[in-house]
């Protein structure tokens, strides 16, 4: 049988690095948008930093929200609107450090809505400075020296809180590395998508992505790092399945 | 047979693709985009429409499609 893949009409061109992780999720997220027929009913509360590029790359109805406050924004939006189909996109310097209250408390509500995060273990858009997410001995502009987590407390792992401490639909991470990691991320996509629609409630998915200019790598390099020293502290798999 | 083609528009130079594809189907060509990035070259004979170049690039260049 002849294999027919083609980018959805969704998804266009986007302004992220050559090789940055964010165009994989975009064009992820396009796709199950498409295939659960919601292209057209759907509305993105999209965060600060480099998931601003959504505004030219994903053709649904945008806000763009104030930094970190994407959860409260997507909260607003589903109680005016609770027909449509409402995600946030936001970095882990959005959704983390600075977001973490309206993170967490749409996920204590269990809002339903599902909640896109891309850690990249910096601040990528304004430079590579050192979030929350940074890896202990990762150099960035604000780690010259390497990470110190005695100093700065240790990489944080918001998926495990909330899948552990509240009652969400669905919690995930995925990774933008490997193919096979990419087609297990889309299905992680689409559970929260379809857990949103079934009205079970909050879903986040945590999507490990590569910043290869912040991480002053080449792009095949940063998915090397990513598996060899990302991924074995940021555990890939699902944390709340559906129904559970 | 599905087919590989590349949008060379769209397309950044990263490279992923040519590293994940197995049949060694893609070339860096030296064709300068309009944004001024080197784009990516499809070789037909050795491609076999598996998609992994689909899925791995970040910048939506692929289409798989039937000859």
């Amino acid at each position: 049988m002849a294999v027919e893949k083609r980018v959805p009409a969704l998804c266009n061109y986007a302004m992220f690095c050559a090789g940055c992780g964010h165009g994989v999720l975009l064009r992820l997220i396009c796709e199950c948008l498409e295939e659960l027929g919601q292209e057209k009913n759907t509305i993105a509360a999209i965060g600060v930093g480099c998931s601003c590029h959504l505004k030219s790359g994903i053709n649904v109805d945008l806000v763009q929200c104030p930094h970190g406050r994407a959860g409260a924004v997507a909260t607003g939006i589903r109680r005016a609107e609770p027909d449509k189909c409402v995600f946030t996109y936001q970095g882990d310097g959005d959704a983390y450090n600075i977001g973490i209250a309206e993170t967490l408390n749409a996920a204590y509500r269990n809002e339903n809505l599902c909640v896109f995060v891309v850690n990249n273990n910096n601040f990528g858009m304004t430079g590579g400075q050192m979030s929350w997410t940074t890896m202990e001995g990762q150099k960035t502009a604000t780690s010259p020296a390497g990470r110190d987590i005695a100093l700065t407390g240790a990489p944080i792992k918001v998926p495990e809180m909330i899948a552990h401490s509240f009652r969400p639909a669905y919690v995930a991470r995925g990774a933008v590395t490997t193919p096979a990691e990419i087609n297990r991320l889309k299905g992680y996509i689409k559970n929260a998508f379809q857990a949103q629609l079934n009205h079970e409630g909050y879903s986040m998915v945590e999507v490990l992505s590569t910043c290869p200019t912040n991480w002053g790598m080449e792009p095949l390099a940063a998915h090397q790092h990513l598996m060899e020293h990302v991924v074995p502290y940021y555990q890939l798999g699902e944390f709340k399945k559906r129904g559970e | 047979m599905s087919k590989a083609t590349a949008d060379q528009e769209r397309c950044k130079g990263c490279g992923l693709c040519i590293a994940y594809c197995k049949k060694n189907a893609l070339e860096m060509s030296s064709h300068i985009n309009s944004r001024g990035y080197k784009s990516i070259r499809v070789l037909p004979d050795n491609c076999i429409g598996c998609g992994i170049c689909y899925t791995v690039c970040p910048d939506g260049v692929f289409t798989i499609a039937a000859e």
